[in-house]
């Protein structure tokens, strides 16, 4: 396995320059998440008019894999339908936690989001990756707290 | 790494003492295994496996109960490992050695049996900044439970207790001061004597959480002057789960039980229960018996050794570490004691402990990487989580080496 699988460049350019780095001036939906085990945290701020993400955004600390997916996210859901949000969150929770072939089906759909296959080989690094993405569930059900526990 | 006739300047022979721990023989990723997590729990020299193994292919039984062969070789193996850890501890007799799964349950049942009689509304309960986890929550849970407060004596920026403050907030309310031997976050050496002193001044009992300690440093009870002292077998070699609590007699013939079962009452009936003498009376239910042994074992492995010439090579192996980690640029050292034992913590600038984690676990090093059960150590510094490299008997100057090469390749990765 090589470790390139898991940090690609793209992975490492969204972890060194996150997109959508920022507090959401008029979010109306936003939630904390935690991930106990390693301390990273997650805010993510959304603005939802009707059934589509207007725009959205995150803020918060960790390692490379939780910013990046963070960062990443938040520019594959803008101006989705709040079911496609919800249909992204299934297929990328199916690419980093199934195995490849399972996966393969998701990672079509997934598009950029897809350079997270590799998580699936490194297990205790799911919960990095799908930290924001529990996250921005919380917030589009209402909830204010996400943890990957 | 190479394990070929490295000797230290102290004469100690880790390639013998290497030889001896069969896991390091294993691979990861196509480098062999180094593994710098012994502070979170140790690897298992040759004897210790032995001594396990051969309680279940010879004379496993349950203990105490039992008349028939099996029952007596496995009582009087059981109850030699109480004497072993006993003498290992200093403890003036068998009877002030309860065996049980470490020092995390032994912090508890000191929480809920002596705590529960002694620690009334408005009482304190101390402890310090560089806790853990397991020293820290049977506490507040205590104290919650009787309305008493739960207070912390702060650490400085190099990770020492702030002694001053420390006697400061020692009142003739504080029932119970609570501390560990060896922080497993930072390392620090706490001067656990001078600390007992302090608390008995004020009429306060002194428990010491030794879980870091006993694998690094010789532990005498009896000179430290504590009440209770906090042990835990896996990481001192032996097996997981295993581990003692030890007390003052007189303390402990006072406390009421903790758990209630089989092995700690001298009689039942449905009308009363009356208790099993010392130590027997905070066992109960069937224990870890051939893990037991096992420690027994490895405490006989570390003494042959001597602790004094492990600590000492272990001393040269920090030594070694801190200079390393401290030339490379970008890397900053968290707990610079000037008594320190086994740790290295440190964090890499702009890069986050669990990539950290991975790169090394890449080149086969095993570290510890998140907060080390030590949330409020990593608040206190005001950083969410270290990369610990924790050092035994067993490594080498060739695997820091590889260490400060492997931070190296995080750096050049994540740049």
């Amino acid at each position: 396995m090589d470790l390139r699988e898991l940090y690609q460049e793209v992975i490492l350019d969204h972890s060194r320059r996150p997109r959508n780095f920022r507090e959401l001036p008029g979010a109306n939906r936003r939630a904390e998440g935690h991930n106990p085990l390693c301390g990273d945290r997650a805010t993510v701020y959304l603005l939802v008019e009707g059934d589509v993400v207007r725009d959205l955004s995150f803020q918060g600390s960790g390692c490379s894999i939780s910013t990046a997916s963070a960062s990443m996210m938040t520019d594959a859901l803008k101006g989705k339908t709040l079911a496609e949000a919800e249909a992204l969150f299934e297929r990328f929770h199916e690419l980093v936690t199934s195995d490849p072939s399972k996966a393969a089906a998701a990672s079509a759909e997934l598009g950029k989001l897809a350079v997270f296959a590799g998580v699936h080989e490194f297990p205790m690094r799911v919960k990095c990756a799908s930290l924001a993405w529990h996250t921005m569930k919380a917030a589009l059900a209402g909830g204010a707290k996400a943890t990957t526990e | 790494m190479s394990t070929g006739t490295v000797r230290s300047t102290t004469g100690y022979d880790v390639a013998a003492v290497r030889r001896e721990f069969p896991v390091l023989r294993e691979t990861v990723n196509g480098h062999p295994l180094v593994y710098f997590d012994s502070a979170a729990s140790a690897q298992k020299p040759q004897a210790v496996i032995d001594a396990e193994r051969s309680v279940y292919e010879h004379y496993y039984s349950n203990i105490h109960r039992g008349v028939h062969r099996l029952s007596t070789l496995s009582t009087k193996a059981y109850e030699k490992a109480r004497d072993t850890i006993g003498a290992f501890l200093g403890a003036a007799s068998r009877r002030e050695v309860v065996l049980l799964r470490g020092s995390t349950e032994a912090i508890n049942l000191v929480a809920q049996s002596y705590g529960r009689r002694h620690v009334g509304p408005g009482d304190e309960v101390l402890i310090t900044g560089l806790e853990h986890h397991s020293n820290i929550v049977p506490w507040q849970l205590l104290c919650d439970e009787k309305q008493a407060v739960l207070k912390v004596a702060p650490i400085d920026d190099a990770g020492d207790v702030d002694l001053a403050a420390f006697e400061r907030l020692l009142s003739p309310r504080t029932r119970i001061a609570a501390f560990a031997h060896v922080s497993n976050a930072l390392g620090t050496i706490n001067p656990v004597r001078r600390m007992t002193e302090l608390a008995h001044a004020k009429g306060a009992i002194a428990l010491i959480d030794g879980a870091q300690a006993a694998p690094h440093l010789a532990v005498d009870v009896r000179a430290i002057g504590c009440d209770f002292y906090a042990f835990s077998g896996h990481k001192v070699y032996g097996p997981s789960a295993t581990g003692a609590l030890w007390g003052r007699e007189a303390l402990l013939a006072a406390m009421p039980p903790w758990q209630g079962g089989g092995d700690m009452i001298a009689s039942v009936s449905f009308e009363k229960s009356t208790w099993n003498e010392l130590p027997y009376k905070f066992e109960a239910g069937t224990p870890n018996v051939a893990g037991t042994i096992g420690l027994g074992a490895a405490i006989e492995w570390v003494t042959a050794i001597g602790l004094d010439k492990i600590a000492a090579y272990e001393h040269e192996l920090l030594e070694h570490g801190t200079r390393l980690l401290s030339e490379l640029p970008g890397v900053r050292l968290v707990g610079t004691a000037r008594a320190k034992a086994g740790v290295l913590s440190f964090v890499v600038d702009g890069v986050h402990p669990h990539d950290v984690g991975t790169v090394l676990d890449h080149e086969g090093i095993a570290v510890r990487t998140g907060h080390h059960c030590a949330q409020p150590v990593m608040d206190r510094y005001k950083i969410p989580a270290t990369t610990r490299a924790s050092l035994a008997c067993f490594n080498t100057k060739e695997e820091l080496d590889a260490l400060a090469r492997g931070i190296q390749k995080v750096q050049e990765m994540f740049a």
